[in-house]
């Protein structure tokens, strides 16, 4: 009897170790095969003359993707601003304010909030923000403006489940020091929580921006992307993702590997932003 | 409980998997099945021409996919499809592929039903796309910026575009770019402000065509030649088509089949 459950004890964690480490396969794949296509090009028209190059017409032979790595730092930037601050001051209530009833009914809406697929986000966009945009600020609506508001709306999940767990994690301690010093409430969160979790919230503002340059379907339906860099909030621009899923379906040889160019090129920016953010986290644990 | 849930998962998986299209075939053992693939132009055409076809045949199944001209000829070369749509002409190194030219589709400019403007020369709507003109004033309208929108590279319609219209000249990064026929003139049909370029088979009353060059688009003219801005709807074939693929080609090219595309608002072959 003993025996057969070890055999199986045994079974159990291989299978799980095999499992396991296939997600480790897959993220490797997935590595090889976009350097494998976008690397090519990389060589034959050369890293300068592709990230710096102003120009895209893949079928005339430019190949610049400048203006969608600014428009995608400007949308993720754009998300931050709209995102950030409702995120945040969603998760100090959360921790610090709000009842348990309150939180049983907030939780679990927020859970929903990240479940909601990017085309749903992408059609209200289209339908309520693009048309208010145009009406009440002016240009096609199609823009910065929209894009940022759909994206900053969409990385809260992100922002207000990471954040919340940092300032929860604040021990009790702090707080109760603070208090005996004769702190109020808001000093206290303002002075010894936030400093306290800042490197958690961080984190979580980084992780927020990772889903928002990486955010493609939603973008595309209200984005507008035109190629120009934009000069107002109200102009339209092309990020990353979305000049790849527009341009997919019908690109072949030079065209598809740009393509997987600008890939590589997202890959290593969200290589980027997920290890500074789990630096930050990591700092957080430590200590 | 787990034991139920895997139970009704694996269940579910094995369902899913039935559903696929190899079974499909094999269950319906008797139908002869074509798929055509291709150009998002062609397709609801085509889509409407299958339901034709299959009720007057109910021994045939044919099964009509997106997907763009490019990656139809993709497909064709591959064979993994009988058919394959393209909304532009062959390049040279796809010229091993046979192309039927089943209609003719024309291009038109429209603009929202509110637009005052009826009329715009050749020269001003390329003016509009190059990025010289950005103002509704410099065509005579009120002193409002032009929300133009055209597709993206690479698609048939903006091949065709860029061809007829702008010649030699680029289209404007600054321009807006969807990735359909249908999110452009859903773009036009609710901005008073905009411009785009469509198959004139997809203009209904939501968006107007524009003249050009006082030649108004629409069927007559394109078939006595006025209006100049015209591209073939082509099928792609790999090789020569085997009967039943044969079959279906015939019936788009007889006078049934022409019919139909000409009621949906193309020009026939004849």
């Amino acid at each position: 009897m003993k025996r057969i459950n070890f055999t199986k004890e045994h079974f159990v964690k291989y299978v799980l170790t095999i499992f396991a480490l296939s997600s480790l396969l897959f993220l490797f794949l997935i590595f090889i095969f976009i350097l494998f296509e976008g690397l090519p090009l990389f060589h034959k028209i050369g890293l300068k003359n592709i990230i710096f190059g102003f120009k895209w017409a893949p079928t005339k032979g430019s190949f610049g993707i400048f203006p969608m790595i600014v428009s995608s730092f400007l949308v993720t930037l754009g998300a931050l601003f709209v995102g950030a601050p409702m995120g945040l001051s969603c998760a100090i209530y959360l921790s610090e304010y709000s009842g348990k009833k309150m939180k049983m009914f907030l939780k679990p809406a927020l859970e929903l909030l990240a479940g909601i697929p990017s085309v749903v986000y992408g059609f209200l966009g289209v339908v309520y923000i693009v048309p208010f945009v145009r009406n009440y600020f002016g240009g096609a609506g199609f823009s910065l403006l929209s894009t940022s508001i759909i994206l900053g709306v969409m990385i809260l999940p992100t922002i207000i489940s990471i954040s919340f767990d940092a300032i929860t994690s604040v021990p009790k301690t702090y707080r109760e020091g603070s208090f005996a010093m004769g702190a109020t409430k808001w000093q206290t969160i303002y002075k010894v929580v936030i400093p306290s979790a800042k490197s958690g919230i961080l984190a979580s503002f980084i992780l927020g921006m990772g889903r928002a340059i990486g955010e493609t379907m939603a973008v595309i339906m209200v984005a507008g992307n035109a190629l120009k860099i934009p000069t107002s909030i109200l102009d339209p621009l092309r990020t990353l993702t979305s000049n790849i899923a527009l341009e997919l379906a019908y690109a072949t040889g030079d065209h598809r590997l740009g393509l997987f160019s600008t890939g590589v090129v997202l890959l290593v920016i969200i290589m980027i932003l997920n290890y500074i953010a789990n630096f930050g986290i990591k700092k957080k644990v430590i200590r | 409980m787990p034991k139920m849930i895997s139970f009704i998962l694996s269940l579910s998986i094995v369902l899913l998997l039935s559903c696929d299209d190899n079974n499909a075939r094999v269950s319906h053992g008797k139908k002869h099945i074509i798929i055509i693939a291709g150009s998002t132009s062609v397709m609801p055409f085509i889509e409407k021409l299958s339901e034709h076809f299959m009720v007057d045949r109910p021994g045939f199944r044919v099964n009509v996919q997106g997907g763009g001209s490019t990656a139809g000829i993709q497909a064709c070369f591959n064979k993994t499809i009988e058919i394959g749509m393209s909304s532009r002409q062959l390049k040279q190194e796809e010229k091993v592929l046979n192309d039927i030219i089943i209609c003719y589709d024309g291009i038109s400019v429209v603009v929202h039903p509110k637009n005052p403007i009826r009329e715009l020369t050749l020269e001003q709507i390329r003016g509009v796309f190059n990025g010289q003109i950005k103002n509704w004033r410099e065509l005579g309208w009120i002193d409002r910026k032009i929300d133009a929108i055209t597709r993206e590279e690479g698609s048939g319609t903006r091949g065709s575009f860029e061809d007829l219209i702008m010649k030699n000249e680029e289209i404007n990064d600054g321009i807006m770019v969807q990735d359909s026929n249908g999110s452009v003139k859903e773009i036009v049909a609710t901005d008073p402000y905009a411009i785009a370029y469509i198959s004139l088979g997809l203009v209904d009353n939501r968006v107007r065509a524009l003249s050009i060059d006082g030649v108004s688009a629409n069927l007559e003219n394109i078939k006595t030649k006025k209006y100049k801005i015209v591209r073939p709807f082509l099928f792609i074939t790999n090789g020569k088509p085997n009967e039943i693929t044969q079959t279906f080609i015939d019936y788009v090219l007889s006078i049934d089949g022409q019919n139909i595309l000409k009621k949906e608002g193309l020009v026939g072959i004849k």
